[in-house]
């Protein structure tokens, strides 16, 4: 409650004298949130990643030991063998830790942090304790779920969906303190998620610069402002469905237990409705942070400003009214699924939008191909391949084919790898220098970057093929079905393309630790771009500016004819230039 | 934090900036998080709904499980408890303190009375074999059921969704009661709030409003119809 106060009188840049705990752990400070949340979901990252390499080792090679499985437990794999049991928590365990506390918080956690007090102009976010508090329960969310890895009857074992009633009762998943632990992780997640957003909302509306109007915020902080409200209203509902589910299992209350009178489908359209919207806040912000980087790789104005806004409100807005195209074998009234069909190909038209969009900033741009730029095109190219086959299963009769097959696996690594984590890879090297006041290597960046993008296809694309061809998505061993024999071959083409494109990770992990210490100074603006951001020192100081700027111009003025250099920073003022109203009405 | 120098800027937007909305940061971020707050309750007032109209039979009338007098009583202490809060702000608002001071408590203890009057009828109703996984084996309510006056197959329904959601909103009260507790011995007695700074009355009583609200629906939904 006092944060009325912290607002009006803002800790002093440049002057900082807090002890190291308040400093580097219980910070208060945005931009030290933001780097707390790099480097935790980073290591879930790398967590989802280990347990999908061993469910790849199972597809790949069924039933043969796998390398340095000896030291897995016999409950899980024993003589490195992985048993049916530990291979649905592997896969429950890696769509959950890369959804909660891999994408959502790099996308989220980490940028809205970072970058919406800087690029808005203001010295820090609006309630600085409440979004101390937003990465401390995150923290405490990770750690529960990690540990639900170790306690004696495994993880939780429903799949990241959580499908009651196999969730809700113990003696159908054969798991008891694991599945609870899921449902407080997520629960905590939800309160992670939901301080922040209240944070973000606040301080987009009330915190900017003086100049800084709707329509010159960059688009990397209007998605994360629209994202924000997905998160506000959507995640409620997620905790709301994860307590009952908990209740369900602790208390013995019959929500999704239908031997009881309850309602199985009442969970899968609980966690929809959550988790549509939750797919854009998925994309959205990476959307928002590839726009900036391909306007400046381009070094032109990011086309169609205005139609870009429009087309993030229409996607986020279009998200809360298809959650029931994820349900349509779920026994769904088939008119019910027609207009859910309709409501979810509308979607294609503000996604093409923007595709063209970044498209129409790319033709004939000065493109320079920085490794931020790299990895925001190949976002683009791999974001439409993810988007068709999104359209595929939009489609009620195509989807009664498809639906709960490798094809669905492949559409959402897609948009998940392809999208979020290329843009990711985009973001992580270009803000790096205002985290660190380093850059990290362009060398290994490109290295890493092509083999990357060659590994991931060969990866994730064949899928598509053994989908179509009816592999089922959670099955142990689809050679126990004859007609899934003959894609034995593509299973292991599929299972090395995997162990090599997360051995190529290492060459980004190496690189991120090693330019910590080693990068080349980066200086104020190594990226030559119009934000805010970039008028200050790198890293930037505690309290960020002495006196908020004002801003004079949007934040894609690139190779503008009023100057000799190629591009035009928000904050320098030219001839001509009107002081903004609150700077005009303050001198009197 | 000097207070002497916190003058009206407090109920202002931060500034200099550009022209967001006209209201200070704090009660912009109620509102925001009461938006969430409406969903969460959406979530579970809305399984409530279909639980109900989905259900594998008759519901359970809630004259016979509940005591509805006690509870309407406590609704009305409720809704007085909303009114003595805005006689709170009112009185800050003309910069009158001790009539504050006064008001807040009488909301802290009408607050804090539901509170305890809630914890009663739980114990009650747990006495008379009303649980969370419907109705306990050899109690009272049990013979009822054997009896036929209540339904057998909804009364698991009954009792999850009763206590999820009375649950929930009896800890959002005890919430704004210890709230508001804090903002009396730290703010308020301390003398902190005045004319020109009465931001944490007028947060926390929109919390109190929206929370005296959902009772409202609750109360309707669950122990009238």
């Amino acid at each position: 409650m006092t944060t009325v106060a912290a607002t009006s009188h803002p800790a002093p840049a440049h002057h900082d004298d807090r002890s190291f705990i308040r400093k580097y752990v219980f910070s208060t400070d945005h931009k030290i949130i933001g780097i707390q949340f790099l480097f935790v979901s980073l290591f879930f990252l790398l967590v989802g990643g280990l347990l999908a390499m061993q469910m790849r080792w199972q597809l790949g090679f069924p039933g043969k030991p796998m390398p340095g499985g000896g030291i897995l437990p016999e409950t899980m794999a024993p003589g490195g063998v992985i048993l049916p049991e530990y291979y649905i928590q592997l896969l429950t365990m890696h769509g959950t830790f890369m959804v909660f506390f891999a994408i959502m918080p790099l996308l989220v956690g980490v940028y809205a942090n970072f970058l919406i007090p800087l690029k808005i102009g203001t010295h820090d976010m609006a309630f600085p304790r409440i979004n101390m508090w937003s990465f401390w329960s995150f923290f405490a969310a990770g750690l529960v779920m990690l540990s639900s890895l170790f306690v004696p009857d495994g993880a939780a074992r429903a799949g990241w969906t959580m499908y009651a009633p196999l969730s809700a009762r113990h003696d159908l998943s054969g798991a008891s303190f694991g599945q609870e632990l899921w449902s407080v992780s997520i629960i905590l997640v939800g309160l992670s998620s939901i301080l922040g957003s209240l944070n973000y909302i606040t301080t987009i509306i009330n915190n900017r610069a003086p100049g800084m109007t709707w329509f010159r915020m960059p688009l990397s902080v209007w998605s994360l402002f629209i994202t924000a409200i997905l998160g506000l209203l959507a995640l409620p509902v997620l905790s709301g469905a994860a307590i009952m589910l908990l209740f369900d299992q602790i208390i013995g209350t019959h929500f999704f237990d239908p031997a009881a009178g309850g309602q199985a489908i009442l969970w899968q359209h609980l966690f929809w409705f959550f988790g549509h919207p939750e797919v854009y806040i998925l994309i959205l912000p990476a959307m928002g942070m590839v726009s900036d980087i391909i306007a400046n790789g381009s070094r032109k104005p990011i086309f169609g400003y205005h139609s870009m806004v429009f087309a993030i409100v229409a996607i986020a807005f279009l998200g809360w009214i298809v959650w029931g195209h994820h349900m349509f074998v779920s026994g769904m009234n088939p008119t019910l699924g027609s207009s859910f069909m309709v409501s979810t190909l509308v979607i294609a038209v503000p996604s093409a939008v923007k595709t063209f969009n970044w498209m129409g900033t790319m033709w004939r741009g000065n493109i320079k191909f920085t490794v931020p730029m790299l990895n925001a095109v190949a976002f683009v190219a791999m974001f439409v391949i993810g988007g068709l086959s999104g359209i595929f299963m939009a489609a009620t009769p195509v989807d009664m084919q498809i639906h709960d097959t490798y094809f669905i696996v492949a559409h959402l690594h897609y948009v998940l790898f392809g999208g979020s984590l290329f843009a990711l890879f985009a973001a992580i090297p270009y803000w790096y220098p205002k985290m660190f006041g380093r850059m990290m290597s362009e060398r290994w960046g490109k290295v890493h970057f092509w083999l990357t993008f060659i590994f991931y296809n060969c990866t994730f694309f064949p899928m598509h093929i053994t989908g179509m061809a009816g592999e089922m998505r959670r099955l142990y061993d689809p050679n126990q079905y004859l007609f899934l024999q003959p894609y034995q071959p593509i299973r292991v083409f599929i299972s090395i393309s995997a162990f090599l494109l997360f051995a190529t990770q290492i060459i980004f992990f190496v690189n991120f630790w090693w330019s910590l210490k080693r990068g080349k100074p980066s200086g104020l603006n190594p990226w030559q771009d119009n934000g805010l951001e970039w008028t200050l020192p790198s890293p930037a100081p505690h309290g960020n500016w002495e006196r908020v700027p004002t801003v004079y111009r949007g934040p894609y003025e690139f190779s503008s004819p009023q100057v000799p250099e190629d591009y035009l920073p928000q904050t320098r003022k030219l001839p001509g230039d009107r002081e903004p109203a609150a700077v005009s009405a303050a001198r009197h | 934090m000097t207070h002497a120098a916190a003058t009206v800027d407090q109920m202002r937007p931060p500034y200099p900036a550009e022209r967001g909305l006209d209201v200070y940061n704090t009660k912009l971020g109620m509102w925001v998080f009461l938006a969430s707050e409406v969903m969460f309750f959406a979530a579970l007032i809305g399984t409530y709904v279909i639980l109900r109209f989905g259900a594998p039979g008759e519901w359970a009338r809630p004259g016979i499980v509940l005591n509805i007098k006690i509870t309407a009583f406590n609704t009305f202490l409720l809704i007085c408890s909303s009114v003595s809060m805005v006689k709170a702000y009112a009185a800050i608002q003309d910069g009158d303190p001790k009539k504050m001071r006064f008001w807040l408590l009488l909301t802290i203890l009408g607050g804090a009375s539901f509170v305890g009057i809630q914890v009663y009828e739980y114990i009650h109703l747990i006495e008379h074999g009303f649980v969370p996984s419907g109705v306990r084996e050899g109690s009272e309510l049990a013979e009822l059921v054997a009896k036929g006056t209540l339904p057998a197959a909804t009364m698991g329904l009954y009792g999850s969704t009763f206590f999820t959601m009375t649950g929930f909103h009896g800890f959002h009260v005890t919430c704004g009661v210890i709230s508001m507790t804090y903002l009396y011995l730290t703010k308020a007695l301390p003398g902190k709030y005045s004319k020109a700074d009465y931001g944490g009355i007028e947060t926390v009583g929109l919390y109190w409003h929206f929370v005296d609200l959902v009772w409202i629906i609750l109360f309707t939904i669950v122990y009238l119809i």
